[in-house]
């Protein structure tokens, strides 16, 4: 039984590489395109969830909040997507309830190393 | 990859609906200049593309794109107004990403266009006051990408006591303990002790809360910075206390681990004093310790436990080292090979004697006899043969600490770590494979930026390889840099009176200036290389071995350095030749076939001495010629045709004795230099044969041709 992965990001190319990554290695994947997007598709088995920080409709950190105000996704894993500049982002994140975040650019291998350290 | 230039299209793609996007938004925020949605939106836009343009590769692109970001980032924030000016930067903006879009090659990027963009942006941007991050660059700390970092820190197995205290709120960030656990148990082996001491009554219970603590004994050769890598996302919930609880060093000590009560007080749980009282006691320490409340069961059980688990992977690792190998002297080891030579040669002179005697039973012996001294030979001589790959991990760290050092980007990639040559070959090589490298790292590959410019990749790549080829080994060391220029090797040279102003050298010639004694072109002497002693020193120490340096290089696209060495066994299979009253051995390995060689004076008077092999040109030299043989040839000669470094080249002789085992005996100082021997041989009979250095012969007779 593959694992479900939610995977937010308002650059398709961003998702699609994502996707790809992930669906590689034996998860499987469902996308959305702002934290509005993803709240409407959040049901389901999905175990852990990638997003991006800087998207319209609704940003990464609200959608973090709103994801742990879930009692049925309470506890799962959520990494959010950062660039280097956004070091404070980090913190807001993490007071939001975000898992642990992976810095972009990042290659395939990272974003991988990071879902299996996360989800088991 | 595919799957790469899938990513880029999309991006472009992607990238190109974004700039229409922003250069609407932007003409729009013209006429509303306050409307704070227009505003996210384009700062949206910047940011998607830098992130995602730095995460296909169009590193350009992002950082140009980084200034425009920031600018918009403070408009964001209230700190800058959308002015006319900065409308207009960002339109001139946009319109060069475009260009960067389609332009494949790069090059404009610099452009002054672009250049008076950013200056503008940034003189904007300033005005607005606060500090601005850097643009990102792409080597960020991600879990996983630093593996040569903790392979680098690791090494010998060590057992460690990790202690995790995570906070009590850590679940409710979707951290699972559990997880943590697991990942340190991929480290290596390990022993998980629970603390549940702490876990109140069901009345009081959080059910989201941890309550619980957990004593690792983890036994890993992967390093103490593995180990906190494992907790990196949790550094602020989790409370984690690392100590090297056993090394490998300690297996020379005694093989009992501390006792209960040094354990818990090494840990903190106990005090001296506590230990001390309750020992005046009697039996049962953990009991005791436990009953005076002086600590809780578990912490003994856990104490326990580590001392359990201590206590056996010591025995395993003894066990370990006991069953798979022993210490043995080299020259225990040398002795043994000597003897082995010694014995070769007796058994080959029964066999000769015994093939005369035309006895039945004595050829069946020693014919069985033969078959086992071959045997006990490839044997004793493979006990002395040990893979290169030993020597190979070691210099991952040396590329890494240096290539950090001065700033570079450098990946160590190896090949044929499994190729064995002898322990010495192996030590002697040594210093310098080290001093190649460094040359390479040093002068060969260039800084990341330079790189860039160049459009390599910022990271570069030194390829360290090692095979068996015919007889010889070859180790190859290329690296992708800047390669060498030939003309400023010949100025160099001239410079240092190591060549004539006006000689005629070939590329390679000039190549090979630079194991010259005293030649270096470095500009300035760095820690590392460039004082001109390098490289004379590495050819000679490859000479002592018998082999050969060769050099080549390509300016800007990088340079190979082939070092050749004689499978040095000191007992080989040889065929056996004679010229006159003279005996020669070929190495077997080199011998392809040998040919009939029938010619009349007149034909052998002539310059061009080739042969026809098959439709094949195989070139070929006269040992009688080489050697200065007195005499004359007999009417048929033989050609010996040997593969030599892909290349076929016969050698002729008077007659071809046979297939002889030969025992590589040194020539003696003396008449170590003298070209084309690597030895002798005491042949059947007990006379000397000479061991011809065929690759070598062949590289002296074709240069000697010209």
């Amino acid at each position: 039984m593959s694992q479900l992965i939610m995977t937010v990001d308002d650059s398709a190319s961003v998702r699609q590489m994502v996707n790809f990554t992930l669906k590689n290695a034996g998860y499987d994947v469902v996308e959305a395109s702002d934290g509005k997007d993803a709240l409407s598709k959040l049901s389901g088995p999905i175990k852990m969830v990638i997003t991006d920080l800087n998207m319209p409709n609704m940003d990464g950190i609200t959608l973090i909040k709103n994801i742990r105000a879930n009692p049925a996704y309470k506890f799962i894993p959520i990494i959010m997507l950062t660039t280097e500049s956004q070091a404070t982002k980090k913190q807001d994140g993490k007071a939001a309830g975000a898992t642990g975040w992976i810095v972009k650019p990042f290659k395939p291998d990272q974003l991988l190393a990071v879902v299996k350290k996360v989800l088991r | 990859m595919p799957q790469d230039d899938i990513n880029r299209q999309a991006f472009k793609e992607e990238a190109y609906d974004l700039l229409g996007e922003l250069e609407s938004a932007l003409l729009e925020l013209e006429e509303n200049p306050r409307d704070q949605e227009l505003i996210d939106r384009v700062f949206r836009a910047m940011h998607t593309v830098k992130g995602s343009g730095a995460m296909f590769g169009f590193d350009d692109i992002a950082a140009f794109t980084h200034d425009v970001e920031t600018a918009f980032d403070k408009v964001r924030c209230g700190e800058l107004p959308v002015t006319r000016e900065l409308l207009d930067l960002t339109l001139r903006a946009r319109d060069h990403i475009l260009e960067l879009l389609g332009d494949t090659t790069g090059t404009r990027a610099g452009s002054a266009q672009a250049k008076a963009i950013i200056a503008g942006l940034r003189g904007l941007a300033g005005a607005a006051g606060g500090q601005d991050a850097a643009p990102a660059d792409p080597a960020s700390a991600a879990p996983g990408q630093d593996e040569a970092l903790a392979a680098a820190s690791g090494g010998e197995a060590v057992t460690y006591r990790v202690r995790i205290r995570p906070g009590r709120d850590i679940m409710l960030c979707g951290t699972n303990p559990l997880a943590l656990l697991a990942e340190l148990r991929d480290l290596g082996a390990g022993q998980v002790a629970a603390h549940i001491g702490e876990v109140p009554p069901l009345s009081e219970l959080e059910p989201e809360g941890c309550y619980v603590w957990w004593d690792v004994i983890l036994a890993t050769d992967k390093g103490e910075d593995a180990i906190r890598d494992v907790f990196i996302f949790v550094e602020d919930d989790c409370e984690v206390t690392i100590q090297v609880i056993d090394t490998l060093g300690a297996l020379e000590g005694d093989s009992t681990y501390k006792r209960l009560g040094e354990i818990l007080v090494e840990r903190g749980d106990i005090s001296a004093d506590d230990l001390r009282r309750v020992l005046g006691e009697q039996p049962r320490l953990g009991d005791m310790l436990a009953e005076a409340g002086v600590v809780s069961r578990e912490q003994v059980e856990s104490a326990l436990a580590e001392q359990a688990a201590v206590r056996r992977i010591r025995k395993d690792r003894d066990e370990q080292a006991t069953a798979s190998s022993i210490r043995v002297a080299a020259d225990k080891l040398d002795d043994l090979v000597d003897l082995v030579g010694e014995l070769v040669i007796v058994q080959a002179q029964i066999s000769q004697m015994v093939s005369t005697r035309g006895d039945q039973e004595l050829t069946t012996l020693a014919e069985e006899l033969e078959r086992l001294s071959d045997e006990l030979r490839d044997s004793t001589l493979s006990v002395r043969m040990l893979p290169i790959g030993t020597t190979f991990s070691k210099f991952r760290r040396l590329v890494r600490d240096l290539s950090a050092e001065l700033g570079k980007q450098i990946e160590l990639k190896t090949k044929g770590a499994e190729t064995e040559l002898d322990k010495t070959v192996i030590e002697r090589l040594n210093d310098p494979l080290v001093h190649l490298l460094r040359n390479s790292i040093d002068h060969g590959v260039e800084p990341p930026d330079v790189r860039r410019a160049a459009g390599k990749d910022p990271c570069g790549e030194i390829l360290l390889c090692a095979e068996h080829s015919g007889g010889e080994v070859l180790i190859t060391i290329r690296d992708d840099g800047k390669g060498m220029d030939p003309a400023s090797l010949r100025a160099k040279g001239v410079e240092r009176g190591l060549i004539a102003r006006d000689a005629d050298l070939t590329d390679k010639e000039l190549f090979s200036l630079i194991f010259a004694p005293g030649f270096s072109t470095a500009q300035k002497v760095t820690s590392v290389s460039g004082r001109g002693v390098g490289m004379d020193v590495v050819k000679r120490g490859i000479d002592a071995l018998r082999g050969s340096i060769d050099v080549d290089s390509r300016p800007g696209e990088g340079t190979t350095i082939t070092i050749r060495l004689p499978l040095t066994l000191a007992i080989i299979d040889g065929l056996q030749v004679q010229v006159q009253d003279e005996f020669y051995v070929v190495p077997l390995s080199l011998v392809e076939e040998c040919v009939e060689l029938i010619q009349s004076p007149e034909e052998r008077r002539r310059e061009q001495q080739v042969l026809n092999l098959r439709g094949a040109i195989v070139p070929y030299l006269r040992l009688r010629d080489w050697f200065d043989i007195p005499g004359a040839p007999p009417e048929i000669e033989q050609i010996v045709v040997t593969g030599v470094e892909g290349q076929r080249v016969g050698i002729v002789v008077d007659h071809v004795i046979g297939e002889h085992q030969t025992v590589i005996k040194t020539l003696g100082r003396v008449y170590r230099d003298v070209e084309g021997l690597s030895g002798a041989t005491i042949k059947g009979d007990g006379s000397m044969a000479l061991i011809l250095d065929v690759p070598r012969l062949v590289r002296i007779a074709a240069e000697a041709r010209g």
